[in-house]
């Protein structure tokens, strides 16, 4: 083994059912570095770490770690501990009614000659481990006392005294305030002194270059790549992430209308909803498609179902052609003529054991009311004009849902929104999973919407496709609404928009 | 008592519930004994009869509680008692020594204990569904062992009688009555039994790996796992302990009623929940000990005996008192939880 070097994984691969997960990915991590595990949500992260802590089975490839002779196979967290690799997870993962000092030992507490707990030792004990890491905190207090950062910096102390060479954060930053983050910094900072490797996921890019020293990107299962930061700027990071080169991207010609004169259709002012969206202003005209770009996880779902009233807008107002209006749940934002198509197709879209007639009169009956029922022939009208303007590829109209293809699926949800006759849509990755005849075939029919003057906004991953759609482009990064494109659309510069910094 | 709570700063929101449970209990004995004086009420025996009474549930709510303190709950215990009280009174009717038969009542505890602990613990079925099974089963033998009333009596087993009729006199408390004789206060030997499963729990609870352990699971069952708990052994252990303790509390129900019958002990697995919640258990685990879950059974104890002294009140009216004071503790305790999450979020 390297000098140095404290862990290496070589070629893991990993398949779950349908889907490989991890296709010959490799990690070093060397002594007393803070090392970024980056991609985006999919990329396989998570797996690569439950692999190495044992939660996952790997099928190939090998894990190597600084003195043990051969290769490493942990089967739980337990053996992954007696490695010298410890976890902390985006949730804590302590008992909250315990005190501080049982969350340290639990499971290993020192014992009297009676065999009973020496509560007195590892009180003792404990207050030292804290005070050694500078977290302020009565270690005989329960933990549910202290705030989530706090949790987090316990959890992580627990890790760290069970003499860990390797510790794995993952995402322990998402549910921290700006001054909490710093904290934390400040401990991994110090740990990395003392000869501590962290592996740190985050999708903050920001954190990434506040802290780590060297980063490994991983796309889609497969490794892309291990860069010392100082060589990997922010955009070059992102399209590695993406997989796009900045190099071939091709400009794509569209003409561009000036939608500032056309009346108003939806203005945000400061929405925001804790922990996902920070407050963000939006106008959005008549007429006009915009779209949200951004790595996903950056918030640009949250901001979509902060306006329609899936998570409700804690602070903020929200305008609908022109007048203040308050939406605290989606009825609200339907009855204001909104619709929206949400990007968990399967969980929040269909309804698999309803026919496809019953799916697309959904949510014009729920708009309408329990007890206005749309007759059966008004029903069957509706659904028979919706599947042939979508161009739903069905048996009948009676057919289950479930049974259709993904592409004709999210037709029918769309054609759901539509029969609704809605002013302003929201479309969350409508095009994710389906195959290229029909997603330029969705593509045409937000063009054509928006001909109608109806609004729309627009989320994908493709930045290509919302280049070919899109008037405009909000951009997100970390939830935070960082800019607007509304000439120069190219991928170039929404990439470098993503991107952010000074790179 | 606020007084109390502002001069220590750590006292936290559980202690607070137990206190209150405490202070329930002295205000209602209190009110018992301003109301029933002239009846007798003032006299330690009338507390001590509440213990002799509940001798058997006090085990019971022990083991209630650290069932309870995982997160899950264990309604077999009053069946499993009338199987317990059946199979001693059939097994010493049969001629078999009452030590004997003791120690094979404590034995199918512990294993129907550890059958309940695995199903639940190991094969992660509802702990309700479990011990509702358990309740069928041990409900149903005891009408398979006999579906008459037996009684123990003195010629059945002398042992098992003196037993029941022995006095521990207690050194203090007593009082002389109007033919100027002394009587001096005492309770039955369950009781003596009840109160040393209480300490020892207690201890166990809080001195012992097993016992902070369960906490842990109850507190958080994946955290736990995840900090390197056996998380499925704990589960199991503490069905197996609930089951043992609700055997010992059963031996102890026996000594009272000296009797075996099928429709023994209905409902006191309810009793015993209601008596945890009220001493200050979650029934979403993690949370309560059992000096509460005693104080618990003592205010539940303390309304059977008021309305029995006061004699003109329906006997439904302990069960009205109960669900108050149930509904009561929920409150609290849901304000609590509130409380507690408003202070976590503002720091």
């Amino acid at each position: 083994m390297e000098e140095n070097v404290v862990l290496t994984a070589r070629g893991i691969s990993m398949t779950f059912p349908g889907v490989k997960a991890l296709d010959g990915v490799d990690l070093t991590l060397r002594k007393g570095e803070i090392h970024a595990l980056m991609g985006e949500n999919g990329a396989g992260k998570s797996t690569l770490i439950k692999c190495l802590t044992g939660i996952n089975d790997f099928e190939a490839g090998e894990i190597r770690i600084d003195g043990i002779d051969g290769p490493v196979k942990n089967h739980s967290t337990r053996d992954a501990q007696n490695v010298g690799i410890s976890t902390v997870y985006q949730e804590v993962n302590l008992c909250p009614n315990l005190s501080v000092a049982e969350n340290l030992f639990i499971g290993r507490e020192p014992l009297t000659k009676l065999h009973t707990i020496d509560r007195k030792s590892y009180n003792k004990r404990s207050q030292k481990i804290m005070d050694e890491l500078g977290i302020s905190v009565d270690v005989t207090q329960n933990l549910e006392n202290y705030s989530l950062a706090i949790q987090q910096m316990v959890a992580i102390a627990r890790a760290v005294d069970m003499e860990c060479k390797v510790l794995i954060l993952d995402e322990p930053t998402s549910s921290l305030d700006d001054d909490e983050v710093e904290k934390l910094f400040v401990l991994m900072r110090g740990l990395r002194e003392k000869g501590v490797s962290i592996l740190f996921v985050t999708h903050f890019l920001e954190q990434v270059y506040a802290v780590c020293d060297r980063i490994t990107v991983l796309r889609n299962g497969g490794f892309v790549g291990e860069y010392p930061i100082s060589e990997l700027p922010r955009v070059k990071l992102v399209a590695a992430m993406m997989g796009k080169d900045l190099d071939d991207l091709a400009e794509i010609k569209k003409e561009q209308k000036d939608f500032s004169k056309e009346p108003m259709e939806i203005s945000a002012k400061g929405l925001s909803h804790a922990g996902t969206v920070k407050p963000f202003d939006l106008d959005i005209h008549k007429g006009e498609v915009v779209g949200i770009g951004g790595l996903l996880g950056s918030g640009r779902s949250e901001l979509a179902r902060c306006i329609y009233g899936a998570d409700k807008a804690q602070t903020g107002t929200l305008e609908v052609n022109g007048k203040q209006v308050k939406i605290n749940q989606p009825i609200d934002a339907m009855n204001k003529g909104m619709g929206m198509l949400p990007d968990d197709r399967k969980a929040e879209g269909i309804i698999a054991d309803l026919s496809v007639r019953e799916n697309i009169i959904l949510a014009l009956q729920a708009k309408r009311g329990m007890f206005r029922q749309l007759s059966r022939a008004q029903q069957e009208e509706i659904a028979d004009r919706y599947i042939e303007l979508v161009q739903i590829k069905t048996a009948s109209k009676e057919t289950l849902i479930k049974q259709l293809s993904g592409g004709n699926q999210q037709k029918v949800i769309l054609a759901r929104w539509l029969a609704t006759d809605p002013d302003f849509l929201i479309l969350d990755e409508p095009t994710r999973g389906i195959d290229i005849g029909t997603k330029s075939e969705i593509q045409k029919l937000i063009v054509k919407l928006a001909g109608e003057g109806k609004s729309v906004l627009f989320i994908s991953s493709e930045i290509e496709e919302m280049l070919r759609t899109c008037n405009r482009m909000v951009i997100m990064r970390d939830g935070q609404k960082v800019g607007e494109l509304d000439h120069e659309l190219s991928q170039e510069s929404v990439m470098k928009a993503i991107a952010g910094g000074e790179a | 008592m606020s007084k109390k709570a502002d001069s220590k700063k750590s006292i936290n929101s559980n202690t607070m519930l137990l206190l209150i449970t405490i202070a329930l209990f002295i205000v209602l004995y209190a009110g018992g004994c301003i109301a029933y004086g002239s009846k007798g009420f003032t006299h330690f025996q009338t507390f001590l009869n509440i213990l002799i009474t509940n001798a058997g549930l006090i085990c019971v709510a022990c083991g209630m509680t650290c069932v309870m303190l995982t997160g899950g709950i264990d309604i077999s215990v009053g069946a499993l008692i009338a199987m317990d009280c059946m199979l001693l009174a059939v097994g010493m009717q049969k001629g078999i020594g009452a030590v004997p038969m003791i120690i094979l009542v404590l034995l199918i505890g512990i294993v129907f204990g550890i059958f309940q602990g695995f199903l639940v613990g190991y094969l992660e079925i509802q702990p309700f569904i479990v011990s509702m099974a358990g309740m069928f089963f041990c409900r149903g033998m005891t009408a398979v062992i006999c579906t008459d009333q037996v009684s123990i009596t003195q010629e059945i087993s002398p042992t098992f009688y003196a037993w029941a009729n022995a006095k521990v006199i207690v050194p203090f408390g007593g009082y002389t009555n109007n033919k100027g004789k002394y009587m001096a206060p005492y309770v039955r030997p369950g009781v003596v039994v009840a109160l040393i499963v209480l300490i020892a729990i207690f201890l166990i609870l809080r001195y012992t790996k097993f016992g902070r352990s369960l906490y842990a699971v109850g507190g958080s069952e994946s955290s736990a796992a995840m900090m390197g708990l056996n998380v499925k052994l704990i589960k199991m252990k503490a069905y197996m302990l609930s089951s043992f303790l609700c055997s010992i509390g059963g031996i102890c129900y026996c000594l009272n009623t000296m009797a075996g019958s099928v429709s023994q002990a209905t409902g006191l697995e309810m009793d015993a929940i209601s008596s945890a919640v009220i001493g200050g258990t979650l029934l979403t685990g993690g949370v309560g000990n059992v000096i509460g879950s005693f104080f618990g059974v003592l205010i539940n104890g303390t309304i059977s005996s008021i309305v029995k002294t006061n004699g003109k009140l329906a006997s439904s009216w302990p069960n009205i008192l109960t669900a108050a004071l149930l509904f009561i503790f929920i409150v609290i305790q849901s304000l609590f939880a509130v409380l507690r999450s408003r202070q976590t979020g503002k720091r």
